[in-house]
């Protein structure tokens, strides 16, 4: 039943690849910038499922802290790059 | 892998949970590149961000506790806080995009 296990734990990291594989496209190619914001979201999210299922497959709880802190920083830095498009400064006076 | 004393029951489910969460994430991603506008691509990644995160976090709290042998939910910060600010950043994104004005004509 191990087997199972790791071939999932396989197939999941696969899949997440691919996801970052595709929002890294869509950052690259995205016509405006609203599209490059929204790859970045999806890229940060996809890097902490990674982790997570690094963190499934070693065992340890090291990974778990990586995730939240990615978690963190990357929807700071969404909601600074939204309040960038939107009014033209990150932080109003 | 260090646990070769996992039962099959909780190996069947986190499997079951993990390839459904990758299948999910990767489908919600392709998304994100094939739709062909701005307000289409915003939904492709939000499935990923809460039911293949949530299918992820389940199987993580289920492999660590029964490794443990004692109930390991620290994962429900990770889902708690994603839960919160996802809908956050979606609306200020799309807030952002219908404010923009829109590209000056080529040429």
């Amino acid at each position: 039943m191990n087997a199972l296990l790791d071939f999932a734990i396989g197939f999941a990291q696969l899949c997440f690849v691919l996801a970052m594989t595709f929002a890294a496209i869509r950052l690259l190619r995205g016509p405006r910038a609203q599209d490059r914001a929204l790859a970045l979201d999806t890229f940060y999210v996809n890097g902490m499922m990674t982790l997570l299922v690094l963190g499934i497959r070693s065992g340890t709880t090291i990974y778990f802290d990586l995730a939240l802190l990615i978690a963190l920083f990357g929807f700071v830095g969404s909601i600074a790059l939204s309040k960038f498009l939107l009014r033209g400064e990150a932080i109003e006076p | 892998m260090s646990a070769t004393e996992l039962p099959a029951w909780a190996a069947l489910i986190a499997a079951v949970l993990l390839i459904l969460g990758g299948l999910i994430t990767a489908i919600g991603s392709l998304g994100l590149l094939r739709l062909p506008s701005f307000f289409a691509r915003m939904h492709g990644p939000s499935m990923g961000s809460t039911l293949g995160l949530g299918s992820v976090l389940l199987a993580s709290m289920l492999l660590a506790s029964v490794r443990d042998g004692r109930p390991v939910v620290h994962e429900v910060l990770i889902t708690i806080f994603v839960i919160t600010t996802a809908p956050i950043t979606a609306m200020l994104l799309m807030n952002a995009a219908v404010k923009r004005p829109k590209d000056p004509p080529p040429g």
